[in-house]
């Protein structure tokens, strides 16, 4: 098996962390020996830089999962089987942390989420903490309707308690369940057309931290403009799935 | 290289067996009865000691208060788990058990654990797997359900334990069977594993890389198998018996266990045939007949396999795939047999399944693949890595009886999730924690793991202590919990357990055998063996010598075999158990003309329109030889 370009990235993304292998005593990189092929402690590191990948939105899917396969044959606990119990910890942990990351990775959601807590944005639906922090900070907070879907939301939510009803009372009744399901068409559009959205905002996120890797200034105000904007997005994004998730129901019992 | 050897080992919930990697392929190790199945039953005899097994099935109908069998069922279970279960199996429980605790039944005057029954039919199979290599069997991987949750996962590891057996992996059925498969066709593509055995369903959905196993999504339950359809029988048999013939055996278990053995034969015969006739003697002279036709059989089952259906939807849509996707599907478990649970999978699917390797042993043997590479791997497992998932949600109880799920199902494991918690109010020390499984919104709905408490919290104003809470899920799907209180750096390790589990100390106090591995017990229990089994072969030659197929033999052979005679008894008055082996084989192999000529004469004189009952075999040299036996018996 060759060795993609992956350890010397890794090596790169984390250079303070150059330290030599417990086992051969090789440079090593994060998660296990290059020389030796030996799993090397864990070293707390968020999930972008153990994939050895820059803090960007965008990502190539395909060479993410050919890295976490290439991991997984170095650091999955079943290669460890015959180690010291130290080394078959170390593998567990790494392991763990590989298939955490890759996972929260390789959703364009949960990855989007990830990073923006990384910057420090708190997520937690409901979490009053992150309502004052956004109100103090004046950014916006998730799971607020979006003010333009109100008045569908509200139409659609009656609609739905009326299709109960009727569900309840064993009574059928077709033209509503037609005229959801419609509306679930349309709310599941509505869904792709957000997500789309959201990826546009990733050229801007990415665009931004290029820049700054080649040494121009971003202010933390732009910074800022552009957390918000993902943060929304991300809101009405989530609940609009809540909704097709309600309607889903619905219809299915 | 002896004690190093690792065994897969499918813990089943009708029949356990044991396996391993002979070189380049999987092999199932024969009981010493030659049979590769071990029915998973466990029995007292007499003297009150357990006998595993085939031993132990016919005491199941002569002493069935004595006798227990799918205990598979109750492993890491509550009393309020099972009380569908108590219905149609005759578990006794104790009497003083109490909610919460973990499961005890009767057997005659004694009393065990599931664990403990299991531990039994694992100790059975690791004598087996000695016996076959003459040496220590000391590590195993071992088969659980892929939907077996915590609980159930630790009850099979402890059980292990208490058969003097390290559990080097708990490997999930589907996929060790997957693995039994790639090993012939590495190939990629998407693999669908149905698995309906004697009590669990599984369906699993693989993607094949290059010789990564890569579980997509999982689904299953754990109670749903050929039992049910036993179950159903019985019940159609025993509602007849009290109509027809007003005759209520429903608490009469020697007659509920005879007619439990005619169903499950019948069941299995109308596999191959369009109708079967059952006919079960009934206490008081009388008999039941009854003629079941494949139709009406279909038509019984149906409730049962179409339960199967919405584990399968459930699980393609988690994957995210269409069944037109599906590149291969296999069948597992004894219960993939009928036909009709063939046909419903053809339907699920849109494809033929494959049914080349034995349903019955393809478990044991991925477990064996399984067991090969935790050793190090060979050429035939080289590049195999198995990734498998964990088939249900993590979730802790959150304000308002919730469940906030922390690690999704279907994620791949080892998998892990950190949570912080606070102190409410001023100096408070302890944090309650309860951790759920399921996928279910609220916390009563989901299984309770484990409620423990974060204790000894320095003294802070609330809501300053910062406690950070791990969960890891390892790659047996065990759930580690280790918790830290961030400000004062304190770490305590929580160790889960499980609402039905046992302690370590309880898990010590059980280990059969303790010093089952030591050399020296081990020796003499090989020695034992090795003169009984001389001592068969020795007796089933005197008879030879007496039958007429002797009288064929040339002198030359004659004398070979009376060397060989000699040399056997000779070793055996000594202490050398491999001498003895040895010994045995060369009399085994010397004496195949013997057995075949034995034969041959039996077969012509059954020709000529005799029973085998009215020509003088002499017996035969019967135990050990493979050939020979099978005719005589």
């Amino acid at each position: 098996m060759t060795n993609s370009s992956l350890t010397t990235i890794t090596a790169k993304a984390a250079p303070e962390e150059t330290q030599s292998c417990w086992s051969c005593g090789t440079m090593r990189a994060v998660h296990f020996c290059a020389a030796c092929g030996k799993v090397q402690p864990p070293v707390p590191v968020d999930y972008f830089t153990f994939f050895g990948l820059p803090r960007k939105l965008n990502l190539d899917i395909s060479r993410l999962e050919k890295d976490f396969y290439e991991l997984s044959r170095k650091l999955h606990p079943d290669l460890s089987a015959r180690a010291s119990s130290q080394e078959q910890e170390w593998s567990l942990q790494q392991s763990s942390l590989l298939n955490d990351a890759h996972r929260t990775l390789k959703d364009p959601i949960r990855r989007t989420q990830y990073l923006l807590q990384l910057e420090g944005v708190e997520l937690e639906e409901q979490s009053k903490t992150a309502t004052e922090q956004a109100r103090s900070a004046g950014e916006l907070k998730k799971q607020i309707v979006p003010p333009d879907l109100l008045e569908e939301v509200f139409e659609l939510n009656m609609q739905l308690e009326e299709l109960r009803m009727h569900k309840k009372m064993g009574e059928d009744d077709p033209a509503l369940i037609e005229e959801i399901g419609r509306q679930k068409l349309e709310l599941e559009e509505k869904q792709e057309a957000l997500l789309r959205e959201l990826k546009d905002h990733w050229e801007t996120w990415d665009g931004m931290i290029q820049r700054q890797q080649n040494g121009q200034p971003v202010s933390e105000e732009e910074r800022k403009q552009e957390r918000g904007k993902l943060v929304d997005l991300l809101n009405r994004r989530n609940y609009i799935r809540n909704l097709v998730r309600d309607v889903s129901e619905v219809l299915e019992n | 290289m002896g004690s190093d050897r690792i065994v897969g080992i499918d813990l089943g919930t009708t029949n356990s067996l044991v396996a391993f990697m002979q070189g380049e392929s999987p092999v199932v190790i024969p009981g010493d009865d030659g049979s590769n199945l071990v029915p998973s039953v466990v029995a007292l005899d007499s003297n009150n000691q357990p006998v595993i097994g085939n031993a132990a099935r016919d005491s199941l109908i002569e002493t069935p208060e004595r006798a227990v069998y799918s205990i598979k069922r109750l492993m890491g279970r509550g009393v309020d788990d099972i009380q569908e279960e108590l219905k149609f199996f005759p578990f006794r429980l104790a009497e003083d058990l109490q909610a919460g605790e973990v499961l005890r039944i009767n057997l005659g005057e004694r009393t065990f654990t599931p664990p403990e029954i299991s531990g039994y039919i694992l100790r059975q199979l690791k004598r087996n797997a000695e016996r076959f290599f003459g040496a220590p069997v000391t590590k195993a991987v071992i088969t659980v359900p892929a939907y077996f949750n915590d609980a159930q996962r630790q009850a099979t590891k402890d059980a292990g334990r208490i058969a003097g057996l390290e559990v080097l992996r708990l490997v999930n059925e589907p996929t060790a069977a997957s693995l039994a498969y790639g090993l012939d066709k590495k190939q990629n593509g998407i693999v669908a594993v149905y698995d309906l055995g004697g009590g669990t369903f599984d369906i699993s959905i693989l993607k094949l890389h290059d010789g990564i196993f890569e579980v997509i999504a999982t689904n299953g339950d754990t109670h749903l198998g050929g039992d049910d359809i036993d179950n159903l029988l019985i019940t159609i048999a025993l509602d007849d018996t009290l109509g027809d013939l007003g005759l209520d055996l429903r608490r009469n278990a020697e007659a509920v266990q005879a007619i439990r053995k005619a169903v499950i034969e019948t069941k299995i015969a109308l596999s191959s045939q369009a109708s079967v006739k059952l006919d079960i003697e009934l206490p008081g002279g009388k008999r039941y007949l009854r003629e079941i036709t494949r139709e009406q059989f279909e038509q019984i089952i149906q409730p049962i396999i179409g339960r199967t259906v919405g584990p399968c939807k459930q699980a393609l849509k988690d994957a995210g795939l269409r069944p037109e996707q599906i590149d291969e599907v296999v069948l597992v478990g004894g219960s993939t047999r009928i036909p009709k649970v063939r046909a419903l999978v053809k339907e699920l699917f849109h494809r033929e399944p494959h049914t080349d390797l034995n349903p019955d042993e393809v478990v044991a043997l991925g477990a064996a693949v399984q067991a090969n590479i935790l050793g190090g791997g060979s050429e035939a497992t080289e590049n195999m890595l198995l990734l498998d998932v964990t088939p249900l949600s993590l979730g802790i109880e959150v304000a308002g009886g919730v469940t906030d799920k922390i690690i999704l199902r279907n994620s791949t494991i080892p998998a892990s999730a950190t949570q912080h918690y606070t102190t409410q109010v001023d100096g408070q020390a302890n944090v309650a924690i309860h951790v759920l499984q399921g996928e279910r919104e609220l916390a009563k709905d989901c299984r309770s793991l484990a409620r423990f408490d974060l204790k000894g919290i320095p003294p802070m104003a609330a809501g300053m202590a910062r406690i950070e809470v791990k969960f890891l899920i390892d790659a047996n799907g065990i759930l580690h919990v280790s918790a830290r209180e961030q400000r004062s750096g304190k770490e305590a390790e929580i160790q889960v357990q499980p609402s039905y589990g046992l302690t370590d100390e309880q898990v010590e106090g059980m280990i059969l055998d303790s010093f089952d591995s030591a050399e020296e017990d081990f020796r003499q229990r090989q020695i034992i063996e090795a003169r009984n089994e001389a001592a068969t072969i020795l007796a089933a030659l005197d008879k030879g010598k007496k039958s007429a197929a002797w009288g064929h033999l040339t002198t030359d052979e004659k004398k070979k075999i009376a060397k060989m005679e000699k040399a056997l008894v000779a070793v055996n008055s000594e202490d050398d158990y491999q001498a003895i082996r040895k010994a045995i084989d060369a009399l085994n192999q010397g004496t195949t003309r013997l057995a075949e000529l034995m034969m041959d004469s039996a077969v012509s004189v059954a020709l000529k329109g005799k029973t085998m009952d009215e020509v003088d075999m002499g017996g035969g040299p019967t135990a050990p030889h493979p050939v020979a036996k099978a005719e005589f018996e």
